[in-house]
């Protein structure tokens, strides 16, 4: 076994040290009931070659966005990732380290994510931001529970236009935490009267944009709002670009602003691993979930990093912790800051200014088809448009075109609603005016057809 | 300042040799500067409404050479499994294959969207099928929910598949047993499902005290929460019988799996009668820690709970692979996370799998004792093993052997960095003063832990000698910033960088 250093003849004086005939005698106090005598009778090791053989196969059998035209979006975003990110982040000093528990060995960790927490923070336009989340849906659900602690109130409102799968994680946590969630019937281009929702035992109120169906928002009223009736604004983020063009949540008034990171430095990777980026303003740091890396000094007085204000959580506080979360997505956040260091301020924005021109062509194109309208006023980079036919069936007729060209959003809410037709497309800086073109081609033909 | 650090600080830089320091990315800003070309963009017709924005956001400006400067500098700041042995209890630093990086960025795995059709994916579900089978089969379970993020996501889902399951059949029980030994997480996570948290002692062998868990039982106890190997290193010879007794009163097993490693391939968890345990693939399957994460957490459920799996999960009909996404009508606790998992950590595990197969992974537990059992042996002069006996994968020590010397838990371990070693988890678990909980792995040779063991070994004694006292409590100085003052941070958070401009007095470098 190549991963395997130790030989028969070390174990030989290993087990004379130790004072025991074989192995198996050091697994003798187990009961023998339970103790299995010889290997299951499963596969055996295989070199590295059949493995890559086996997996490589497997892979074959998908069709990726190397070889199709990628449209799709709805939270998980296909963008181009600079190569010296991909290096960087396999360096083994970065892949094989642990959380840094020892601060004198991590100090290369340590800086990168007090650097990450300070981008997130200047992008979402807050005070401070932490160490990162396990991805964009599960820092929705820890934010509405810091803000249930904050406020110590236990009625929440979700606005029906977050991603499907964020309110479910966040009903999820109601249904198992206590605390009761409000939402309206999710009504397709009928704006939300949410302020008129807000009362004096509501602890929240959590909103996206761009929204799932790609409409932009300033939630600027909506955050007077809530701060007149002592509630919090939780405003979401799912295509971190956007914020290279669009005014920021925090200078719309949110309280914390959550996001999914994925679309800077991480593969699609068919949904995970990501990167959940949380940030709130100052006055609440002690009750924030997570891990924050903070600037100190060493013993000769030199500026150093440490994780900080750890009485927060698990391994000290335990069951008072503000989470239980641990292990985080360290590494999707190193991904996540190099990609936006290289980037600067100058590349971001172009990447953001790149998105919004692709999606606007694409909208203008498909527009023209007869049939087809768009229903989005505002978008970034993804629109929900009206097809003539079932939104399922032309979407995997142009599968087969080698166009991933979007998602119906029958997948998100069944069939009881009239969204039968209803598709969300999605355009990114990778797909070329080309590639927009053609695929409005096909999608004509399809229609057609 | 000491002086030590006048000795070895000489330079006009500030660097010494190899060891380069490195300033903020935001003090590297040169305005214009990118490391990504775009060509610019017309953006006076937009879509955009009202909301397009010329704020300067601050982000710095520089090149990608100096983008590779920066971080591999920073990278090498770092300690890693790479480098040398990461003797971290609980934590299972092993070696992490390479084959599984390379299989986790092929076409067709590394670069498809969670909602395509699945006549494109079949490949990938199936890699998700077939992990699943393995950890099934390994643990002698009847189910597996593959969606949780990392161990404590495992064991939200692992507690609400409880809550679910409670809820199901009319009853409200409220309090879960939790030994004194627990990590952190096992609280946090019974807490944040709305459980109340009875914590019951270890006795004197390191293992659970059965009396005085049959004491706590009774009808309003929902369930018992049980690390098998435990935090201390010890197999919990009466979890069969623990197993029963819960169940017995209406209540279930959660094993927390992340000491998985120690028994992996020979024993399984569905034999002592576990309801359901959390998996980390981060641990026990080799994917990488980065630095803290990402993580993977699938949880093994018996028939008794398996029908309350989150969404999404896989269903074979007709011959094609189809992911079961929304929960309404089932019994299923509802959906932990977006998307349908840790996909990346899956082919990475499920390539160790593979790669090792059942006779592999035989080794692997088998080694990982043996490795452990070979430190404590070694050690179990000079330092104090905490309890007697064999251990499992990880040998637990206390600082009885520190007594008097003047040396601390935590001085011991910083002087283990000044001999080029990561330290073992220390002061956890809770059970026992002064902790030093030592897990080799499977992935260490004899000559590696025989360094790591002769250091071990002549710190202690030097320790007690008593003469060099100094030499502990200033350490480590060979690192590229020497002891860190962590109260300062706490007690005066700085988070971000701006911040640290109101407070730059305090920079030295």
């Amino acid at each position: 076994m190549r991963y395997l250093p130790i030989s028969d003849a070390d174990r030989q004086r290993m087990l004379a040290k130790i004072g025991v005939a074989s192995v198996d005698d050091l697994f003798n106090h187990i009961p023998a009931a339970v103790r299995l005598k010889k290997p299951l009778d499963l596969p055996h090791h295989q070199g590295e070659m059949e493995v890559e053989r086996h997996m490589t196969a497997l892979a074959a059998k998908n069709i990726g966005a190397t070889k199709a035209s990628m449209f799709l979006g709805a939270g998980a975003y296909n963008h181009h990732i600079p190569a010296a990110v991909d290096h960087l982040i396999q360096r083994g000093e970065f892949l094989t380290s642990y959380t840094p528990y020892q601060p004198e060995l991590a100090q290369g960790t340590l800086q990168y994510l007090f650097e990450f927490q300070t981008q997130v923070a200047m992008i979402t336009g807050m005070e401070v931001a932490n160490a990162s989340m396990y991805d964009g849906s599960t820092a929705a659900a820890e934010a509405v529970m810091m803000a249930n602690r904050i406020t110590k109130r236990q009625e929440v409102i979700v606005s029906s236009l977050v991603h499907p799968h964020y309110l479910a994680v966040i009903e999820t946590h109601a249904r198992f935490g206590g605390f009761k969630v409000a939402s309206e019937p999710m009504v397709i281009g009928r704006e939300e009267k949410l302020t008129k929702m807000i009362h004096d035992q509501i602890s929240c109120v959590v909103v996206q944009t761009p929204d799932f169906f790609g409409n932009l928002h300033d939630f600027t009223e909506l955050a007077k709002a809530c701060q007149a009736k002592g509630a919090l604004l939780i405003v979401i983020v799912t295509e971190i670009i956007s914020l290279g063009l669009l005014k920021s949540p925090g200078e719309m008034g949110a309280d914390i602003v959550v996001a999914e990171g994925q679309s800077l430095g991480n593969a699609l990777s068919f949904g995970g691993p990501y990167v959940g980026l949380f940030a709130t303003r100052e006055k609440y740091i002690r009750q924030m979930p997570g891990r924050l890396a903070g600037q100190t000094t060493d013993a000769d007085g030199k500026r150093g990093w440490v994780l900080t204000l750890s009485t927060r959580e698990q391994h000290i506080r335990r069951e008072k912790a503000t989470s239980n979360i641990c292990t985080n997505s360290g590494l999707c956040a190193l991904a996540f800051t190099i990609h936006l260091s290289l980037l600067g301020e100058v590349g971001f924005r172009r990447l953001a200014e790149t998105n919004h021109a692709r999606a606007s062509l694409l909208a203008s194109e498909i527009g023209k088809i007869r049939g087809v309208s768009i229903i989005n006023k505002t978008f970034f980079n993804e629109f929900t448009v009206v097809l003539p036919k079932s939104a399922k069936i032309t979407v995997d007729r142009l599968a087969s075109y080698g166009i991933m060209g979007g998602i119906p959003m029958t997948r998100f809410y069944g069939r009881q609603l009239e969204l039968s037709h209803v598709l969300l497309i999605c355009a990114t800086e990778m797909n070329t005016e080309n590639e927009i073109e053609s695929f409005a081609k096909v999608l004509r033909k399809v229609l057609n057809d | 300042m000491t002086n030590i650090t006048k000795k070895t600080s000489p330079t006009i830089s500030g660097n010494q040799g190899l060891k380069l320091e490195e300033q903020l990315i935001f003090e590297q800003d040169n305005p214009g500067i990118s490391g990504v070309d775009f060509p610019a963009v017309d953006l006076s017709k937009n879509h955009l409404g009202g909301l397009l924005s010329n704020r300067r956001i601050g982000l710095p400006g520089l090149s990608e050479p100096q983008i590779m400067r920066h971080y591999t500098r920073l990278s090498q700041k770092n300690y890693a499994i790479d480098a040398g042995i990461f003797p971290l209890g609980s934590c299972t630093m092993k070696h992490n294959p390479r084959l599984n990086e390379k299989m986790a960025r092929l076409p067709g795995l590394g670069d498809i969207h969670p909602f395509q059709p699945f006549e494109t994916i079949q490949g990938a579900l199936t890699v998700i099928y077939q992990l699943a089978d393995w950890l099934r089969q390994l643990t002698g379970m009847a189910a597996v929910a593959m969606p949780p993020a990392a161990g404590a996501h495992g064991e939200l889902c692992g507690m609400m598949a409880i809550r679910a399951a409670l809820d199901h059949r009319g009853e409200k029980r409220l309090r879960v047993l939790v030994p004194e030994s627990a990590h952190g997480t096992n609280p946090a996570t019974a807490a944040a499902c709305g459980f109340q948290v009875d914590p019951i002692p270890a006795n004197a062998k390191g293992t659970i005290d059965l009396a005085a868990f049959r004491a706590k039982l009774g009808p309003d106890v929902a369930a018992i929460m049980i690390t098998n190997p435990n935090t201390c290193g010890l197999f919990e010879t009466e979890i069969v019988q623990i197993a029963k007794d819960i169940h017995k009163i209406g209540g279930y097993l959660y094993c927390d799996g992340a000491n998985f490693n120690a028994i992996v391939g020979r024993v399984r968890p569905g034999d002592l009668g576990i309801d359901c345990m959390h998996i980390n693939l981060h641990k026990t399957f080799s994917t990488p820690h980065g630095g803290g994460g990402p993580g993977s957490g699938p949880v093994v459920l018996a028939q008794s709970l398996a029908s309350f799996a989150p969404v999404p999960y896989i269903e074979l009909r007709a011959g094609q692979y189809q992911l079961v996404e929304n929960a309404k009508g089932t019994n299923s606790l509802g959906r932990l996370k977006a998307f349908h998992g840790q996909m990346g950590m899956f082919i990475r595990a499920l390539t160790y799998i593979l790669s090792h197969g059942a006779d592999g992974l035989w080794q692997v537990s088998g080694d990982a004792v043996l490795n452990a059992n070979y430190i404590r042996a070694c050690l179990e002069k000079t330092m104090s093993p905490a309890f007697s006996g064999t251990c499992m994968h990880e040998a637990l020590f206390s600082d009885n052997f520190l007594a008097d010397t003047g040396v601390t838990t935590l001085d011991f371990a910083k002087a283990l960095i000044d001999e080029g070693f990561h330290p073992m988890t220390v002061y956890f678990p809770l059970v026992v003063h002064g902790a030093m909980l030592v897990e080799p792995t499977e992935t260490e040779s004899l000559a590696s832990l025989d360094q790591f063991i002769a250091s071990m070994e002549g710190l202690a004694q030097i320790a007690k000698k008593q003469e060099s006292l100094d030499s502990f409590k200033n350490a480590p100085i060979f690192t590229p910033r020497r002891r860190l003052d962590e109260t300062t941070a706490a007690r005066n958070p700085i988070l971000k960088w701006s911040d640290q401009q109101k407070t730059a007095k305090s920079d030295a470098t």
